[in-house]
């Protein structure tokens, strides 16, 4: 079964100074297909607990279960293996490598995991067509808007068929129509293709479209709710 | 592998301002160290090639411990396998010479000399001795007839066609006495041999000092110092053991030697402080790059790129800088070089003082580079082998990186 499980998950900055508690026990569970939006205000520890998810980070306490396996004692080099397997990341930054084009860009995790060269070209052309850049394929990031890097980002972390994409405020530095865009392309990969997505984000459009949203107050969790998306 | 030398090519020229200021850097390092190397072995080369062009040979035979004891007593015949193995072998000519001290007069002067009895024409492929002739003509074979020093000339008012009567002991005590007509003048530029050297045709001399048929030394002319160590070795091999001392240029000149040396452990030094120096300025500018690209390092960790790949792909980077950078300081330290090389540096016509000093030593105070491939290509390797060791600083930093923090900066 794919799927995340955290088990009071603790997390504490500076513990010999000043700590900071970020996680004060969070226990979650997130089953595959689902699109969950993880809110609440700065500092609430939304991106830490992303971060510890994502194999980033180590909390301080407690543990993080991926698809049956548990992540928070793995070595770093078996980490850095598992999570070019089982996850995808999009940053608020996009983040993409500069001086690949789009389409390099997108092949560059798989070329990391050795997958042939026609199953690359595939796959890259799929997803580029998928996010709506088949056309930008030879193009730098440097050359894209915001929302068309964010989307080459998506390609990029869908490229080696995660178990599950996280995002840390995907649609922070977008526009409005970048941002529906985007919604548009990630709830499809969601709805047809059955890809989890697990979002950090305070941006009310990307609550709006979450099927379930956990809302983190003072590293704890306040809220977790299911929602019918408005679209 | 094509994905890390495809992705460290292209960062090599995703920022060209910090591309072409490592260069420069690498650059400058290789063509300064090639020009200080190329000037301290050229100068070097010179002045051995001045003395041993003057006068000694690249290398010399001596009866057993004449050397050290350089007397007329111990004149030899040349042996049979000197005379036959060294052109057989290794190409080489003799020029063979009996040597002593004598009194030399003129009028009312006197004055101590050096006879030098000498084949004309092997002396002169040898020493180019005609082309000091600055007075009167070059000695003939066989001819009784002396060619003098300027400083001898100077010092005893002796002009070309002058008589100069010269007293000294002979072979075994006989009384060696004699009077030449001078029929040249030749000049040194070192005093030292200006105010001694006397040359007689070699039968000449053997006959004023009773030896006839007899030599001190054989120098050998070779083409080059390379010639010497298997010139001297088949020659050592050749002759019989214990009668003969076979002495290359090192032997025969061992004050300057140590004085090379001297000379080159200081030279060392400077470019050990230079390659201190490179060695900074290229760290800066791998400091500088590591620390802007630490958010992306964390990236590309974080999606998945293993910590040793990503720092080989960084380190490839690097490597490439450098090959860029030494084959540009080599090509620019090329025609530096090679000018300095064809217009030596001539402090003849910077200052008289050092001139002084120079032809003091017995050196011309002319200093052309050496231009041979050694000295770029060992710059260039040593730079680049700086360049290497520096460039696994980013793969320390990426082993230690926290891709959060990284991130987060």
């Amino acid at each position: 079964m794919k799927n995340i499980i955290t088990k009071g998950i603790t997390k504490v900055y500076n513990p010999d100074t000043i700590p900071v508690v970020a996680l004060d026990g969070v226990d979650l569970e997130i089953e595959q297909g689902e699109f969950t939006a993880i809110v609440g205000p700065s500092g609430s520890g939304k991106t830490t607990l992303l971060n510890i998810i994502g194999g980033l980070d180590k909390p301080s306490h407690g543990s993080v279960t991926i698809s049956g396996t548990e992540i928070t004692k793995m070595r770093d080099n078996k980490l850095i293996e598992f999570r070019k397997e089982h996850i995808g990341f999009v940053f608020q930054a996009y983040n993409l490598i500069p001086v690949l084009t789009a389409e390099e860009n997108v092949e560059f995790v798989m070329l990391l995991q050795n997958r042939p060269s026609a199953e690359r070209d595939q796959r890259t052309t799929e997803l580029l067509e998928a996010v709506g850049l088949g056309d930008k394929r030879n193009t730098r990031p440097a050359q894209l808007s915001g929302g068309q890097q964010q989307r080459v980002a998506v390609a990029r972390a869908l490229a080696p068929k995660p178990d599950f994409i996280l995002a840390d405020e995907p649609t922070a530095n977008l526009d409005s129509k970048s941002t529906e865009n985007l919604l548009d392309i990630m709830a499809r990969l969601n709805h047809e293709e059955g890809i989890t997505f697990v979002f950090s984000t305070h941006d009310q459009r990307v609550i709006d479209r979450a099927h379930r949203v956990i809302t983190l107050v003072d590293g704890k969790i306040a809220t977790d709710e299911l929602q019918n998306p408005e679209k | 592998m094509t994905t890390i030398f495809k992705l460290a090519w292209r960062n090599v020229w995703r920022n060209r301002r910090r591309t072409f200021i490592t260069m420069a850097s690498i650059f400058f390092a290789v063509l300064l160290s090639a020009f200080m190397v190329a000037f301290q072995k050229g100068a070097w080369d010179r002045m051995i090639d001045n003395v041993v062009g003057y006068y000694f040979g690249y290398a010399q035979v001596h009866q057993e411990g004449y050397w050290k004891e350089q007397s007329i007593d111990k004149a030899f015949a040349i042996p049979a396998e000197l005379q036959s193995t060294p052109q057989d072998i290794h190409h080489i000519r003799i020029v063979p010479r009996i040597e002593s001290f004598a009194l030399a007069s003129h009028e009312n002067y006197t004055t101590g000399v050096l006879v030098v009895g000498t084949d004309p024409v092997a002396e002169d492929s040898l020493t180019k001795l005609s082309t000091r002739v600055i007075s009167g003509r070059y000695l003939l074979p066989g001819e009784e007839g002396a060619l003098i020093a300027e400083g001898i000339a100077q010092n005893m008012k002796l002009g070309v066609n002058d008589t100069l009567v010269l007293i000294s002991q002979g072979y075994h005590g006989v009384n060696a006495a004699g009077k030449y007509p001078i029929v040249g003048i030749v000049n040194f530029p070192s005093p030292d041999l200006n105010k001694r050297m006397v040359y007689l045709p070699l039968e000449v001399a053997q006959y004023f000092f009773g030896a006839e048929n007899l030599v001190t030394t054989v120098a050998l002319n070779l083409e080059n110092k390379d010639a010497v160590p298997p010139a001297v070795k088949a020659l050592r091999k050749a002759l019989p053991s214990g009668e003969y001392e076979v002495m290359d240029w090192k032997q025969l000149m061992p004050d300057l030697m140590k004085a090379r040396e001297a000379d080159a452990a200081g030279a060392y030094l400077m470019l050990f402080v230079l390659y201190v120096i490179i060695a900074f300025g290229i760290y800066g500018t791998i400091l500088m790059m590591t620390k802007e690209r630490e958010y992306e390092f964390g990236v590309l960790i974080s999606i998945g790129m293993k910590r040793l790949k990503l720092g080989a792909t960084i380190w490839i980077e690097i490597i490439l800088l450098g090959i860029l950078g030494s084959i540009a300081g080599i090509l620019g330290a090329i025609p530096l070089v090679y000018y300095f090389n064809t217009h030596p540096l001539d402090l003849s016509q910077m200052s008289e003082e050092a001139t002084g000093i120079y032809e003091k030593w017995g050196f011309d105070p002319i200093f052309p580079t050496a231009f041979e491939p050694g000295v770029f290509w060992v710059q260039a390797l040593v730079v680049f082998l700086i360049t290497a060791v520096l460039a696994f600083y980013p793969l320390l930093k990426i082993i230690r990186l926290k891709p959060v923090e990284a991130m987060r900066a």
